[in-house]
């Protein structure tokens, strides 16, 4: 397991982008920092290790944040906060009611009912909590009366049909927030419209009392949207730029989470080759001959691909196995696994990836233990390709929202 | 694509049809889970009238499951009848508490103890109980199988 950090440099728990000694610096661990894009259609990023009040208990591994603005809606009521998870695996707003003050509305349906929801992680872990009304800025954009998710938040108790682990504290998030910036405008879109899903994710409730909640419909504009979406301008996706690192890790990053594709002078595609999402935001990787299902999730902090016997490299000893360790039982050498795959799409767009796999057992104990940012950390899962965040470092990446027009075409799609 | 559009038409259908108080459910109907008589199947598919279709491959068969939101839960059955593995796909996910049935709990907490964000996959290799799960928000995929009970012959590639 990785070890519980306590990070004695206040400078990786500050969001400033000053942290190691300004941009162009280069970190303890001897890597280029890349000046960010500026403009008022960007914001920085830092990938450290998180919330101060995870530093105690378990400091973040490849978590990449924003500081985002939240407001009563129309008001100057707003609070910043920060470490909040850019996410390309989901969409909308989710901020920790722990961690939230002003006081927004939640909102309700036509008989007065409270409207909550439950989203289920893969892990089997949800989120619960009422959707809320509230006006988000980040860096220069602003979505006025964005329908939100407040979670952790206890009045209204989870109801039955939501089970599993409740990700309700910053501990169990690594994070204050969740910003879903993925390839569509609502967390649900037309399926909440007409029915309940396998899964009931919006409810309705008539009391705080979790047996009051009922399972409800949404519609499109009052789910929890894709805030990207509501700008007045550079709404049609997004960029993630984060600068290549080494390949023992860096201690902390920064970059740039850029609005607007194709939109200003800051944002334009400059070739990079779009992947098409299908309808669940998934495209295709061919990897040794074998087409797999593939996705891109800034969320996932791990290259999350196939499984130990497919790629011939063995997962850590337990309970570390959930990364890969290559070279293992000698877990004092990076004994780094360099591979090829090939991303594609319905459309026949297609482009070769080069990444890495190395041993996690040594990348945590490399810089004294001081490195949080990794290009090549991996772990198993099976039949399918989740290139999370060290997929990043190193790339520009796109995500085009659904519907909205890019100088290449509309989304949903990636490009990098 | 494809499969999004047919349903979105199937959905509106039944939308028109039905007054907005009666809300319709698309969840799978229940079903026997991992570990589970197969028999529980049957009178479910009975009493239900759950779309099932059963396939059969050499020393087991797949009882399919489709929900109409698109989310697909596969039961693999044993000639003895045993339920020894389930998977699942689909833009919701099923509900995990009847699907993995007495193996939920211990996955619940075998998912605490781990390091990986949230969204990163789950991979349970244990040798009496294996369980993958992936995806992101608008798809949901997973399986789980019980080692011990494999029908002679059976990969566990199979289980998909």
């Amino acid at each position: 397991m990785r070890r519980a950090l306590v990070l004695i440099s206040s400078c990786a728990l500050s969001l400033l982008v000053a942290c190691g000694g300004g941009n162009n610096s280069s970190s303890p661990g001897g890597n280029t920092i890349t000046p960010p894009t500026s403009g008022s259609n960007v914001a920085s990023i830092v990938v450290d290790t998180g919330p101060s009040a995870i530093q105690a208990t378990g400091p973040a591994t490849n978590a990449a944040y924003v500081t985002v603005n939240v407001c009563v809606p129309g008001t100057t009521t707003c609070q910043s906060i920060d470490h909040v998870l850019v996410d390309t695996g989901s969409e909308g707003l989710r901020v920790l009611a722990s961690v939230m003050t002003p006081p927004l509305t939640t909102q309700t349906n036509a008989s007065g009912m409270s409207i909550a929801e439950c989203v289920p992680f893969v892990d089997g872990t949800f989120v619960w909590g009422p959707v809320q009304t509230a006006d988000i800025q980040i860096a220069g954009e602003k979505a006025n009366s964005a329908p939100i998710q407040v979670i952790g938040e206890s009045q209204i108790s989870v109801p039955a049909g939501c089970t599993g682990t409740d990700d309700d504290t910053v501990q169990a998030l690594a994070a204050n927030g969740i910003l879903g910036i993925g390839p569509f405008l609502q967390d649900c879109g037309a399926l909440c419209v007409t029915g309940i899903p396998s899964t009931a994710l919006y409810y309705a409730c008539s009391s705080n009392a979790g047996s009051s909640c009922l399972p409800t419909t949404q519609s499109l504009t009052a789910q929890v949207t894709n805030p990207v979406s509501m700008f007045t301008a550079d709404n049609n996706g997004t960029i993630i730029e984060l600068p290549a690192i080494s390949n023992t890790g860096a201690p902390t990053v920064t970059g740039s989470l850029v609005f607007g594709i194709g939109t200003q002078s800051n944002n334009g595609l400059k070739g990079a080759i779009p992947l098409a999402a299908d309808a669940n935001g998934n495209f295709g990787t061919s990897f040794n001959g074998t087409q797999y299902t593939a996705f891109i999730d800034s969320g996932t902090n791990i290259l999350a691909i196939l499984d130990a016997g497919t790629l011939g490299i063995t997962t850590c000893a337990a309970p570390d196995d959930s990364f890969y360790c290559p070279g293992a039982p000698n877990n004092n050498a990076l004994n780094q696994r360099n591979l090829t795959a090939i991303n594609f799409d319905s459309l026949g767009d297609q482009s070769t990836v080069n990444f890495s796999i190395a041993n996690a057992e040594f990348l945590f104990a490399a810089n004294g233990g001081a490195n949080f940012a990794f290009n090549n950390l991996g772990g198993p899962n099976a039949g399918t390709f989740d290139w999370g965040l060290p997929f990043f470092f190193g790339r520009n990446v796109f995500t085009a929202i659904e519907n909205q027009n890019t100088p290449v075409g509309a989304g949903p799609f990636f490009a990098y | 694509m494809e499969l999004m559009r047919s349903i979105a038409i199937q959905w509106s259908h039944r939308g028109l049809l039905l007054s907005p108080l009666l809300l319709i459910t698309f969840a799978l109907p229940v079903f026997a889970t991992l570990g589970a008589d197969v028999s529980s199947v049957q009178s479910d598919q009975a009493r239900m009238k759950a779309a099932v279709n059963v396939s059969r491959a050499t020393n087991y068969t797949v009882h399919e499951m489709k929900a109409a939101d698109g989310t697909a839960v596969r039961e693999f059955v044993s000639p003895s009848g045993q339920v020894f593995g389930v998977a699942w796909s689909g833009p919701f996910q099923p509900d995990l508490k009847q699907v993995l049935g007495p193996y939920y709990d211990h996955v619940v907490a075998t998912v605490k103890n781990r390091r990986v964000s949230h969204n990163a996959p789950i991979s349970i290799q244990e040798p009496g109980l294996v369980v993958e799960m992936s995806g992101h928000m608008r798809y949901y995929t997973g399986r789980a199988y019980v080692p011990s009970m494999l029908p002679q012959g059976v990969q566990t590639t199979q289980i998909k």
